[in-house]
């Protein structure tokens, strides 16, 4: 029996908000404690590389911008979900984030006046995506991670998964995670806890995501008796790269990209005749699918019909500067060439605006415990979020929570207590049943239908059939789970063990997003459903709320916060 | 498009066990279609072959660094190699080389990332009250960021690492990656550190051990090209050998925002809720925000 690990304050994640979060408890605590930041994955190799576009920040309000209107485009963007205090707080703090990752060596790109650029997006009236090239997360990732080498009261564990959360009586307590290297679970107790583990959608095939974004960081809260949040919202970016998936950033069109249907029209111009390619991402997606829908698409591999992105009339010049990355992953994953030809792209899963339920200093549920970034619900994202404000969020947030636990950990001398028992039952869950099953069901195989599932129920336009044949079909390869065997027996580094706790947490996480939709009778943001196509403010300008019973799922409605802007029509 | 030819080819993984500390080959048949990565080919061995084969993968688009391996003979990222361009009916996979082994394709990047870190890799100043405080960016024009530029670019994914044949013979030396992000600091026109970062350097084990192979800078998946950067470091290191000091102060904090020609004129709407104004004091929000009048 391996022994328990004591730090004061845990830090689960380390994509943009769990590095956040370490760096202002580092400084916080002056040296004062001992944190420790547990990552699935390599430090900074976590999904967060993967933002493209930029981070939202009003830095210019001399040119026209404003705090108030950045929280107008969200509260807008959302379709009025959003808690608007949540969005107050998150739009007055961010310009101090972007200044401080600059100080810290962030590579922003820069105007000729030497000031940090920003560009336009989506939903955003003024051009406020602060941006370094078309790889913003990656720098984000890479400052945070340097500048957190000023610190020695951090300690990494790389390539720990954490398997549970252990919260009695709304007290968080501590967790048990899996070391990889080793393949040996262990006990950490610690005072407080961040967590920021992050979203992920891989639980669809065409998706966005890192292979290791898989919503651990939904499933594990939830079966610790967390509520999850508006679960059922989930964003479709535009602009997903046929055949792989991959992101091709909303800065395309930031920078001035057009969508061409097949009869070569800017359609666009039949959703959003002021915003253009520029709407929000809800918006764009649905006329994207309408399009191919009605045969205005283009005919691709293995039924993923695409439109296409066309950047050709940027000129080479732009290309080269503000999207690169757009152009090294067209060029190698599509074989095209943005420059010259038109980028095949369709709608592809990306963001999940639900999560973990806090509240607006981003404390959970549970006593000790905090929730930032993706893996969180504030609500600041409402039913759609607007491109930019997810690394924003991030930031924000990471920094709040960050702080929040380590004054927290340090007002407290006392470790919690919890039993050896959570530690023996974890064991006999994974080793025993999990590996300890010489033959039993293949979790690839489970992971591939429920993929094809959510692909099919659970996309753009839903209806009360398909999401209810998706649901029994979530639940027949749940119970398909009980019985899997792990494949691998050796226990260093068994991949194969890793891959599946992966999927039960992807088919917990699919419940909730299944359950929420079935019950969500209208269409407001991403979930747009063709059996009531529209947005129901009387029964439903609420958020929903699932907490994990015996009896399944149980859902509960709460008020949205509306303190400045009541809903209107939502038109660009 | 729409149709998928399908090719056979062979791979041989390069494994090793932890238990018994000895290699072993392993041979699947991939069905290979138009596109496909060797990512995409481990993950189909995985799910269909054989679960016992250990190999990283995330991002799947070159971003991440995490899938680094030798592929026929090259360190390469599986994820961005495609199989039919490697033009062979048999590819040979090994874990990356110069670091220690975990398992199969797995190497532990420890070292690796203990020398990325000893180069402090993040800007040095002098005034900390502002560092960690700041009020506004340190100005910085076009130019001087593409100096710098193309050397942030590195996923450290250690191929430069393992194809570098001063790292194989000496493992003190500090590697391609780490000397390459010490240029790109010191490069960085708001960087004040440049005498703490030489002292680091400045040594056999540092910049003046490179021997010029340029291996490094033949492997980068993203061009950084290290060789350069190092070349550039010992100008800068012998600049000072010479006696010639570079002034060490870096970009000042841009000046306080100017009153420009606004670039919209369209607000957000008025609040439509009761009390708003009220409650908007709460967030310290003002409505407008105080920007100097220009001269």
């Amino acid at each position: 029996m391996a022994e328990v690990i004591r730090h004061d304050l845990i830090i689960v994640g380390s994509g943009i908000a769990g590095l956040r979060a370490a760096v202002e408890a580092a400084l916080v605590s002056k040296g004062k404690l001992d944190i420790a930041v547990i990552s699935k994955v390599q430090i900074n190799r976590s999904h967060s590389v993967c933002a493209e576009g930029g981070t939202a920040a009003v830095l210019y309000p001399n040119e026209g911008d404003s705090f108030l209107l950045h929280a107008w485009d969200t509260v807008k963007g959302s379709d009025f979900l959003a808690d608007q205090d949540a969005v107050m707080r998150f739009v007055r703090e961010m310009p101090k984030q972007i200044y401080q990752l600059e100080h810290w060596g962030m590579p922003w790109s820069r105007r000729e006046d030497g000031r940090i650029a920003q560009r336009r997006f989506g939903g955003h009236t003024f051009p406020r995506a602060t941006f370094a090239a078309d790889k913003t997360g990656f720098f984000e990732m890479q400052t945070l991670w340097g500048v957190l080498q000023r610190f020695d009261n951090v300690t990494f564990y790389p390539e720990w998964m954490v398997t549970k959360l252990i919260i009695e009586d709304g007290r968080y307590k501590g967790l048990i995670a899996l070391d990889i290297y080793n393949g040996t679970l262990h006990m950490f107790i610690s005072k407080a806890a961040v967590w920021a583990a992050g979203g992920g959608m891989r639980m669809y095939s065409f998706t966005t995501y890192s292979l290791t974004a898989t919503g651990d960081g939904f499933a594990i809260p939830y079966k610790a008796g967390l509520g999850l949040k508006d679960m059922e919202f989930v964003q479709f970016h535009p602009t997903g790269l046929i055949p792989p998936g991959i992101l091709i950033s909303e800065a395309a069109r930031g920078e001035g990209g057009y969508l061409i249907n097949n009869k070569g029209e800017r359609f666009m111009k039949k959703y959003a005749p002021e915003r253009m390619e520029l709407a929000p991402r809800d918006i764009v997606s649905r006329a994207m699918m309408t399009e191919i829908l009605e045969g205005r698409g283009f005919e691709g591999p293995n039924g993923l019909n695409y439109v296409h992105l066309d950047l050709t009339h940027l000129g080479k010049e732009k290309i080269l500067e503000r999207l690169p990355l757009i152009r090294e992953v067209s060029i190698k994953y599509a074989g095209v060439d943005p420059i010259h030809d038109p980028i095949p792209v369709r709608p592809v899963a990306h963001y999940p605006m639900g999560g973990v339920k806090v509240d607006i200093n981003g404390a959970t549920e549970a006593v000790g415990l905090w929730a930032a970034g993706e893996v969180n619900s504030i609500s600041l994202h409402g039913a759609n979020r607007l491109g930019t404000n997810s690394t924003a969020d991030c930031l924000v947030y990471g920094a709040i929570t960050g702080r929040e636990a380590a004054l927290y950990a340090m007002e407290h001398d006392d470790f919690p207590e919890a039993d050896i028992e959570y530690l023996k039952q974890e064991e006999k869950r994974i080793f025993d049943n999990l590996m300890g099953r010489e033959s039993g069901e293949d979790a690839y195989h489970i992971r591939r239908e429920l993929r094809a599932t959510m692909d099919k129920s659970f996309y753009i336009y839903r209806n009360e059939n398909d999401m209810k044949e998706g649901l029994k079909k979530i639940l027949e390869l749940k119970e398909k789970f009980e019985k899997v065997a792990v494949g691998d027996k050796d226990p260093i580094y068994n991949s194969d063990l890793v891959y599946t706790l992966e999927i039960e947490n992807m088919l917990d996480a699919a419940e909730v997003i299944a359950v929420g939709a079935l019950n969500r009778k209208e269409s407001r943001g991403a979930h747009a459903r063709t059996d009531y196509p529209e947005r129901d403010d009387k029964n439903f300008l609420v958020h929903t709320v699932v907490h994990r019973t015996v009896d399944g799922p149980k859902i509960t409605y709460e008020p949205v916060k509306i303190l400045f802007w009541k809903p209107i029509v939502r038109k660009y | 498009m729409s149709k998928m030819e399908v090719k056979n080819i062979r791979f041989v993984v390069k494994r090793w066990d932890p238990k018994d500390g000895r290699f072993f080959e392993s041979e699947y048949t991939v069905p290979v279609y138009r596109g496909m990565t060797v990512l995409d080919a481990l993950i189909y061995i995985k799910e269909n072959i054989d679960k016992t084969l250990a190999f990283r993968g995330s991002c799947r688009m070159g971003v991440c660094g995490t899938c680094g391996i030798v592929i026929n003979g090259k360190p390469r990222l599986a994820c961005e190699t495609q199989i039919l361009h490697l033009n062979t009916d048999t590819v040979y996979l090994e874990p990356l080389h110069n670091l220690p082994l975990v398992k199969d394709l797995i190497i532990d990047h420890t070292p690796f990332f203990e020398k990325q870190n000893k180069i402090k890799p993040y800007l040095i100043r002098r005034d900390m009250e502002e560092y960690w405080n700041p009020t506004r960016e340190y100005l910085q024009t076009p130019e001087e960021h593409l100096r710098y530029m193309q050397f942030t670019y590195c996923l450290t994914c250690a191929l430069c690492y393992a194809a570098c044949p001063t790292t194989a013979t000496n493992p003190d030396f500090l590697g391609p990656q780490a000397l390459m992000n010490t240029y790109r600091f010191i490069a960085d026109s708001r960087d004040e550190g440049r005498l703490e970062r030489i002292a680091i350097i400045d040594n056999p084990d540092g910049c003046w051990g490179c021997h010029l192979a340029g291996a490094c800078s033949e492997v980068c998946p993203k061009g950084v090209d290290p060789a350069l950067a190092i070349q550039l470091l010992r100008r800068e290191v012998a600049k000072i050998a010479f006696g010639y000091v570079e002034p060490v102060e870096g970009a000042k904090v841009a000046p306080s925002l100017q009153l420009t020609e606004k670039r919209i004129t369209k607000g957000p709407p008025e609040f439509t809720v009761e009390g708003a104004e009220e409650k908007l004091k709460e967030f310290k929000i003002p409505k407008t925000i105080p920007v100097e009048k220009s001269k």
